[in-house]
């Protein structure tokens, strides 16, 4: 992957004067007594009202509804702005202060949802199930004979190519179809790290692929 | 048959990707620029090649979007 500084990092062109309502937020956090009470209480409800719209909005993929979102919107909010408080020396203004303390929910509700779905009864690593890698890549029964030997070289190239970590990763997400932050949670690892596991694995695969030519060269990737 | 064209795109790489890291670290600089309509994938192309290959980031980003997005087109986050 690419290194961040040189291609995302925040250029020197990009104003660091705050914008009037970031300061504002920023001077009556930083304050005493009741401007500050106020103010924590209008982040707070803020910052409830976009985690119960999240969780709706991801609730239903997740399999979870009721009270137990409810709860769950509530706790993200009040982690949220926990994290928040205490990070304010961080913000740089590199954006609107309220998209930068929503980012906070956004990822402690996505985070908690992982962490629901990671202990539900039941939802555990399944077993490895190759059969199933046919449905995931769209491949039709009636050409099995013209994409068997493909899947066979798919499967060898997993089994040899890669370290034991990207295999389990790989076999975890793509042939048991575990989601990649229930993943991290179950392994005690971050997205970032199963990500990683993941991106090396596809380019070494496709590499292999390619070299005992299943696939093309081309590169036919999707670009923004 | 879309198989192997399906299998191909999963697999490929972009060397521009940042990873998930980074991605989190820059989401609401990215999405203020997308909510701005301030052509945020040519500025930041590494995350735009992140989103289009992360599910679970790409989910957050259009959470944040959405919160953000329902913010100016309603309830007010102003500080007042």
């Amino acid at each position: 992957m690419a290194s961040a500084k040189s291609t995302t990092g925040v250029d020197a062109s990009f104003p660091t004067v705050l914008d009037p309502d970031s300061a504002q937020w920023l001077r009556v956090l930083t304050d005493t007594g009741p401007p500050r009470e106020a103010a924590v209480a209008r982040l707070h409800e803020m910052l409830l009202r976009i985690a119960m719209s999240e969780v709706r909005r991801r609730g239903a993929v997740h399999r979870i509804a009721g009270p137990e979102l409810d709860d769950l919107a509530y706790q993200a909010a009040a982690d949220a702005l926990l994290a928040i408080t205490g990070k304010l020396g961080q913000f740089r203004g590199d954006s609107r202060f309220t998209t930068w303390a929503y980012k906070f929910v956004i990822f402690e509700v996505s985070a908690k949802l992982s962490r629901h779905v990671w202990r539900a009864p039941g939802v555990r690593l399944d077993p490895e199930d190759w059969d199933r890698l046919p449905d995931r890549f769209g491949f039709e029964p009636h050409h099995q004979s013209e994409w068997r030997e493909l899947l066979a070289a798919v499967r060898t190239a997993v089994e040899e190519e890669l370290t034991p970590r990207q295999r389990e990763v790989f076999v975890a997400i793509v042939v048991a179809g575990v989601p990649l932050d229930v993943l991290a949670a179950e392994l005690g690892s971050t997205r970032g790290a199963i990500y990683k596991s993941m991106f090396d694995a596809r380019r070494k695969l496709r590499a292999v692929l390619v070299a005992d030519g299943y696939l093309d060269h081309h590169d036919t990737a999707r670009h923004p | 048959m879309n198989g192997p064209s399906e299998l191909d795109r999963f697999l490929q790489t972009d060397p521009r990707d940042v990873g998930c890291d980074e991605l989190m670290r820059m989401l609401d600089v990215y999405v203020d620029l997308v909510a701005r309509d301030a052509a945020a994938a040519q500025r930041y192309p590494g995350i735009a090649a992140h989103l289009n290959a992360c599910g679970p980031c790409s989910e957050d980003f259009h959470g944040l979007l959405a919160a953000v997005s329902a913010a100016a087109n309603g309830t007010a986050d102003h500080y007042e």
